[in-house]
């Protein structure tokens, strides 16, 4: 059940912006369900995959969706995401997440004035 | 020059999204919003764009036997259903409108991630 309400949740945002949905997903399963958290991030991405494609159906019923720059930026993040996931065994990553956080910050900024 | 832009902030979405595991979609908008996508463009195009690295992430979390596959059916078989309200609100906001929710999304995930890398480090 509550595995339903994280899904809801999740789907809803995650077709609201375009983005995956495991930044809701993995917090909640890890406050709400006390999954360990490898459990919790690798199962987020399997929902993922599931979530993405009805949201891209979704939109691509208002012709919103350009397959060629998809591919553009998704098949180098999908080549680069695993060597990250290997990264990540061995990285102190509290830096580089500070300097993400600051980074997202300036983004956000940059989107709000635009 | 537009394009290779476009594949290295590809490659660096992945990274981040392998490191911090957020979804590479965080980054993929607002990288295809200054490639001249209109915000419900960018939305659309960036879920189609998560696709393969979900795909890639969850094969290799799979062979460390990671994955629940019974919790990621429930939870992705909700959120697919959810999502379809999503699209819909996001259809019915203005592009401006849209990318002031996100840019404020944005400011929540950058707390998020501030306050996990503070609790990891007491």
């Amino acid at each position: 059940m509550r595995l339903v309400l994280i899904g809801l949740v999740a789907g809803f945002f995650s077709a609201l912006f375009g983005v995956g949905g495991g930044i809701v997903i993995v917090p909640l399963l890890l406050l709400l369900c006390s999954w360990p958290a490898q459990a919790a991030t690798a199962t987020s991405l399997a929902a993922i995959g599931i979530t993405a494609v009805s949201g891209v159906i979704a939109y691509a019923f208002h012709g919103d969706v350009d397959v060629a720059y998809a591919a553009l930026v998704g098949v180098p993040a999908a080549a680069s995401v695993g060597f990250a996931t290997a990264l990540q065994q061995r990285l102190r990553t509290r830096t580089i997440e500070l300097l993400f956080a600051a980074f997202l910050l300036g983004v956000a900024v940059w989107l709000f004035l635009k | 020059m537009t394009y290779v832009l476009a594949v290295l902030l590809g490659l660096a979405a992945g990274v981040l999204a392998g490191l911090f595991g957020v979804g590479g979609g965080i980054l993929f908008v607002p990288t295809l919003v200054a490639l001249g996508l209109s915000q419900h463009d960018a939305t659309g195009t960036s879920l189609l764009a998560i696709i393969p690295a979900a795909l890639v992430g969850t094969w290799r979390q799979a062979r460390y036997g990671n994955v629940r596959w019974k919790g990621a059916a429930v939870i992705g078989i909700a959120a697919a259903a959810a999502a379809q309200g999503g699209a819909a609100v996001a259809e019915a906001l203005s592009g401006p409108t849209l990318r002031k929710l996100f840019a404020a999304f944005l400011v929540l995930v950058a707390a998020q991630i501030a306050w996990r890398a503070r609790r990891a480090s007491v």
